[in-house]
């Protein structure tokens, strides 16, 4: 409890005792090089390869004949936009963002880096973790739609090439009762799960006290932490909104 | 001129400083020495304002640092300049954005001038041609002179270091400790260094104050300190055996 009421403190001083807008500028671009498009790699394999997989899965679950084979493309387009594209890339996106994070603020920490900011007068806080915030919600969406776009790709690829549904059914299947809120849906997960996994790791690096072994230990919390967090909310949002 | 009354500090109900007074003058490097634990760096913290003390006031030339509203603590911050104990550099940057940093965060100076202002001072510490050399890139006693630039470059009035010479070799070490007593005295600033090197003292000290489990139990001139009698002093000083020849070479000659 108590520290979700520091975690609460440290979000708000975010926003006090700010720099110039130029500065923030310049460095929200550089985070969102750093966090969105060194996580593109690995986001596109395990969207593509969890496309396919969820393909071959489905068909393998739909014996019936009575079903027909566009089914299998609805459930994977389905599947995609609501939870994998969305939330299983917030996992990786933990994983990789997260540590990362959580690792270079609690660098600066134990360094002296975040005091010779504080000496200059500097709002360390906003200064370091604003502009990965901000850099999380921009990018993080877009990763989204790539990891979605690439999903249904490598459900494509699995089901058309190894025979199992036609070109014709899969394209077909993809718009059948298409329900556009999911989309939305989708959007608005990306946006809280963002802000989620950048904020704790960047709240878990920037109290790192010790040494190196302590800033091991914040990226792992941070990543675990961040997961709980991704998975609670994940649950509350579809309460809530579907 | 700094001056500090009665700084109290505790974390987690131990009293880590117990209420320290004294004075830190203008164009003289003034030491804060004492054995590791005794709560030196959180002195220099509290002075500098990264830690808030529980008790006391810092005054800085007569301004009420501790106090202040936010205006005046930007005013004065924009006048410290501190040389931490790695050198904390940013280590994302190059030497000549380090330096450069302050600069950019604090003024509106323009960029030819900025960089006329960081070439000069990294001159001063005895740097060139390693602008655009990375942090990891270069050796420690470099750290150092690189985290003078950077505190330096603001035209700061006051400049604290945290054991300048730790990690260093000796003779790196008494020029590093040498550079920051020139640079004092040519731009009369009022500089605090915390130390538990006894070389230091000697080769710097112009005041020195000890603390001792959180009190300053002696402060002096560096030309005094062999010949104080307080026990916690004599042992801090003469703990190597250095320093216990010299005494007796001294002892001997009168
Ligand atoms: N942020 C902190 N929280 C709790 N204890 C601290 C903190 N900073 C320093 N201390 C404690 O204060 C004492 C003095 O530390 P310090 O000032 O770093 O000693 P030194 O004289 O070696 O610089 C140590 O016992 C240390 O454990
Ligand atoms: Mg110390």
């Amino acid at each position: 409890m108590k520290s979700i009421g520091k975690y609460i403190l440290f979000i708000g001083s975010l926003f006090v005792n700010r720099e110039k807008f130029k500065t923030y500028v310049a460095l929200t671009l550089d985070e969102c090089i750093n966090i969105g498009i060194n996580s593109l790699i690995l986001i596109s394999i395990v969207a593509t390869f969890i496309g396919a997989v969820s393909t071959i899965q489905t068909a393998y679950n739909l014996v019936s004949p009575l079903i027909p084979d566009y089914v299998i493309s609805q459930v994977v387009r389905d599947l995609t936009i609501l939870e994998l594209a969305p939330s299983i890339t917030a996992i990786v996106f933990a994983g990789k963002v997260g540590s990362n994070i959580a690792g270079e603020l609690g660098t600066m920490r134990i360094t002296e880096q975040i005091d010779a900011l504080e000496v200059m007068g500097i709002n360390s806080v906003s200064y370091l973790v604003f502009p990965k915030i901000l850099a999380s919600l921009i990018t993080y969406p877009m990763l989204v739609v790539i990891a979605g776009f690439l999903s249904i790709m490598g459900g494509y690829l699995a089901g058309v090439y190894t025979g199992i549904v036609t070109e014709a059914d899969y394209l077909y299947g993809l718009k059948v009762d298409f329900i556009e809120f999911n989309v939305s849906f989708a959007m608005i997960k990306s946006f809280v799960f963002a802000f989620l996994v950048s904020s704790i790791s960047s709240y878990k690096g920037f109290y790192t006290t010790g040494g190196a072994f302590e800033v091991g230990k914040a990226s792992t919390i941070a990543v675990t932490n961040s997961c709980i967090a991704i998975l609670l909310a994940d649950y509350l949002l579809a309460q809530l909104l579907l | 001129m700094i001056e500090i009354q009665n700084i109290k500090k505790s974390f987690d109900g131990k009293a880590v400083l117990k209420g320290i007074s004294g004075v830190f003058r203008k164009g003289k490097t003034n030491l804060i020495i004492g054995a590791s634990g005794t709560g030196k760096s959180v002195l220099l913290k509290c002075i500098v304002g990264l830690i808030k003390p529980d008790e006391g006031t810092v005054y800085y030339d007569n301004r009420d640092f501790t106090h202040a509203n936010r205006n005046l603590k930007t005013d004065i911050r924009r006048e410290i300049g501190m040389l931490f104990q790695g050198g904390a550099l940013f280590d994302s940057k190059n030497v000549e954005e380090n330096v450069i940093f302050p600069l950019n965060v604090l003024t509106e100076m323009p960029l030819d001038e900025k960089l006329d202002r960081v070439n000069f001072c990294l001159q001063r510490v005895g740097l060139e041609n390693v602008n655009k050399k990375m942090p990891s890139e270069i050796s420690g006693g470099m750290k150092k002179r690189v985290g003078i630039a950077r505190a330096i470059v603001n035209n700061s009035s006051y400049l604290f270091c945290d054991e300048p010479n730790s990690g260093l070799d000796p003779q790196t070490a008494i020029t590093i400790d040498n550079l920051i007593k020139e640079i004092t005295e040519e731009y009369d600033i009022t500089t605090v260094v915390v130390t538990h090197d006894m070389n230091s003292v000697m080769e710097i000290g112009d005041y020195v104050m000890f603390l001792h489990e959180g009190e300053k139990v002696w402060e002096g001139s560096d030309q005094n300190i062999m010949k104080s009698r307080v026990k916690e002093l004599n042992d801090f000083v003469f703990a190597n055996k250095m320093m216990r020849i010299v005494k007796n070479e001294e002892t001997s000659n009168t």
